[in-house]
């Protein structure tokens, strides 16, 4: 695959191959240090996140890459500069990758459709953050062996949410059903032609779901009446603690972060025994891995 | 005017107005049509143009064309959208007022039509804004506007929120019979909204714009229309429900008026693709059954005119992150094509279309043209209804290419357009001078 924009379009065949890439990873494997030794890797983070960008980041050293960090703080783009202009005067010192993250939904289409080196979307707008639903994957698949018949419930701001979006398409190609859950207003048109299930009543299908998400609520989604307070949302669709006692015995609980403890998820619930919250992190680098490597292949 | 004496000869005339569809001869003198006759005609001194096999129709008048001059020549100005307006068989357009100054002032309103002199291509008519500035607080001199020659008012691109201030804008323009044309979005509604709300919006992960940001507004407007009795004018209409409130209210006698764009009856929301900025546009592409519903809406006199809301921009504004883009779409070249590809698949009757882009918009302003009877001036469009073409938006006339449809084919070319008897475009050429 020539870029990553997104999970939509990928084959089963496709994920799989890089959730077993990322396996080898993982376990350290065959030493990969070699593989993008004097390349570059160029992160363009127009929104902030310490967290994806330093995974990203861990990811191509792991690999031999220089890392270039571009951020939008200082920038050119402050002075008026276009998206393109960045990415051509990027592409212009010679990286093999370009990792982009942006506020806008389809910024790294644009990019890619301009510029000769791979294009990883490291998440756009409210569109997709296929490397996050790939971790989020990954964790599952190590936990169960695969997804095939499993279910997995996604709480919250569905409208917002491009990792509710890339894991719908990731989890649905690996054979799992999906269900997103939130209030009516974050639940757009149109889900249900992409394959999920979805309710509002989360008491009624908690007790049905493997596997937990719980998405990070945005507080100004409150003062945008999607939502009347901060407390209702989480009396309504927080995951608490007596909530928790209706889950299935084995099920798991995921959280991308950062976390709102106490609004969609309750602490004790974030650090009990249901949850993969760390290694969902610990693992996001070797998938990232797996994905450098693929497109700079 | 030119004074000579030019004879159309045995083409298919196609005058909606007159009922008129069959092989005659057009014979134009001083700018008017002198006669249209079914028997050949044998005028010695006449120039004479072989029509045959082409259709000779009306000249095709568009209420809504964003000219960009004043303040962005950049991306249009009052000549290139008249070179462009003749290439698509316009032979009249209505200069929209959301230019830099906006035309809210006799001066601007003066400029324009002296630029439109100068260019001396198509007939220029200018709109004159509803409120000050487009600023929707406090109305524009109308009185004035209408004095130096505006034929409606409209602060189009954006609605008038203040429901006080559009009531007494249509109760003022009555005295001068004037439309007020309105742009129908209730920016509550809409809000950052940048495409359809729908399946590919979610998709996409694009905010969307709901069908109640447009129809709720023309439901309002058509309650402050019955009670001021007024004159309406819904700009580009784009979905199902708005059609249904105009049907209604047309059967009740209201004095309502609505046009529809080629793109809005040709395309769907999933023109947007992987975030194709030429797709974005405002009110935004809707679904099918929108489209179906504004093609039968065409069909049955629900909309009245067809209009192409030609809209320039410049890559800058098209080439970049799709919620940062500009709305808007050229349009003017390609109105034809996309007209007769919806008479092709059986969606409206060709005369029906031909009325649409002539006595439709006619009407709905006042204006003089859109039909071909003894005296009326000679704006006449000449088409080759069987040529097949590429829409190759490098060679449009507009100094700006932003289109959804570069590259599609289309059936159906503009060999001339005359305007006022004298011979302006012919077969892909300006024919500028005097
Ligand atoms: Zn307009």
């Amino acid at each position: 695959m020539k870029h990553l924009l997104g999970i939509e379009g990928l084959g089963r065949a496709d994920i799989e191959s890089l959730l077993g890439r990322a396996e080898a990873h993982l376990h350290g494997g065959p030493d990969a240090s070699h593989l993008l030794r004097g390349k570059v890797v160029a992160n363009l983070f127009f929104e902030d996140s310490t967290r994806t960008r330093t995974s990203f980041e861990m990811a191509a050293h792991a690999l031999g890459a220089e890392v270039l960090n571009w951020t939008t703080a200082g920038s050119s783009v402050s002075k008026g500069e276009t998206l393109l202009d960045t990415v051509r005067n990027i592409e212009a010192t010679g990286p093999v990758a370009l990792v982009i993250r942006h506020r806008s939904s389809g910024a790294p289409h644009l990019a890619a459709r301009h510029v000769r080196c791979a294009v990883i979307n490291a998440g756009d707008g409210t569109h997709e953050h296929p490397s996050q639903a790939l971790l989020d994957a990954f964790t599952l698949r190590r936990r169960w062996g695969g997804l095939d018949g499993r279910t997995v419930l996604i709480i919250g701001d569905i409208l917002h949410s491009r990792v509710a979006r890339s894991n719908l398409h990731c989890l649905k190609a690996l054979g799992a059903r999906v269900v997103l859950c939130g209030p009516p207003t974050l639940l757009p048109s149109g889900l249900e032609s992409l394959g999920a299930e979805v309710t509002w009543r989360l008491d009624d299908v908690l007790p049905q779901a493997d596997a937990v998400m719980c998405l990070r609520v945005q507080s100004e989604r409150q003062s945008e009446s999607f939502f009347p307070s901060s407390r209702e949302f989480s009396r309504l669709f927080g995951l608490n603690a007596a909530r928790a006692e209706r889950l299935k015995p084995g099920a798991l609980v995921l959280h991308p972060g950062p976390m709102n403890r106490g609004v969609e998820i309750a602490p004790s619930v974030a650090d009990g025994p249901h949850s993969v919250i760390l290694e969902q992190v610990a693992h996001g680098v070797a998938v990232r891995r797996a994905i450098l490597e693929e497109v700079c292949r | 005017m030119s004074s000579r004496t030019t004879l159309l000869r045995r083409g298919r005339v196609i005058d909606p107005r007159h009922g008129v569809d069959g092989v005659r001869d057009v014979l134009v003198r001083d700018g008017l049509v002198a006669e249209v006759s079914e028997t050949p005609l044998n005028v010695p001194d006449a120039q004479v143009v072989d029509a045959e096999g082409r259709w000779v129709l009306p000249g095709f008048i568009d209420l809504h064309v964003h000219l960009r001059e004043p303040g962005e020549e950049g991306k249009e100005t009052i000549l290139t959208g008249c070179r462009s307006a003749v290439a698509g068989g316009f032979t009249a357009v209505v200069a929209m007022p959301n230019t830099k100054p906006v035309n809210d002032s006799v001066l601007v309103t003066e400029y324009v039509k002296a630029k439109a002199r100068e260019a001396d291509l198509c007939r220029v008519y200018v709109a004159g804004a509803i409120t000050k500035g487009l600023q929707g607080e406090e109305m524009a001199e109308m009185g004035a506007l209408v004095a130096a020659g505006c034929v409606c008012i409209t602060d189009d691109g954006r609605p008038v929120m203040n429901a006080g201030l559009m009531r007494r804008a249509l109760q003022y323009a009555t005295q001068f019979d004037l439309p007020v044309m309105v742009h129908e979005e209730d920016l509550t509604l809409s809000g950052k909204g940048v495409m359809h709300e729908g399946h590919t919006s979610t998709r996409l992960g694009l905010i969307g714009i709901p069908p109640s940001a447009e129809v709720a507004m023309v439901a309002r407007d058509l309650v402050l229309l019955e009670e001021t009795r007024g004159r309406l004018h819904v700009a580009h209409v784009s979905c199902e429900g708005s059609v249904r409130l105009l049907r209604e209210a047309k059967r009740r006698g209201l004095r309502v008026t609505a046009e529809a764009t080629p793109h809005h009856f040709t395309l769907e929301d999933e023109a947007v693709g992987d975030y194709d900025t030429h797709a974005r546009m405002n009110p935004p592409l809707r679904t099918r059954r929108d489209v179906e519903a504004v093609r039968e809406a065409l069909a049955d006199g629900t909309i009245d005119a067809i209009a192409t809301d030609h809209a320039p921009h410049g890559v800058l504004e098209k080439q970049v992150e799709f919620d940062k883009a500009w709305n808007g779409v050229v349009g003017l070249e390609t109105a034809l094509g996309l007209t007769l590809g919806a008479v092709r698949e059986g969606a409206l009757g060709l005369s029906r279309a031909v009325a649409l882009l002539t006595d439709g918009p006619a009407r709905a302003f006042g204006l003089p043209g859109g039909h071909l009877a003894v005296g009326a001036p000679a704006d006449i469009t000449v088409v080759e209804p069987d040529v097949e073409w590429t829409v190759d938006a490098t060679r449009f006339f507009s100094r700006s290419r932003n289109t959804p449809f570069h590259g599609r084919r289309l059936t159906g070319r503009v060999a001339q357009t005359w305007v006022g008897g004298r011979l302006v475009f012919e077969n892909g050429q300006m024919k500028e001078s005097r």
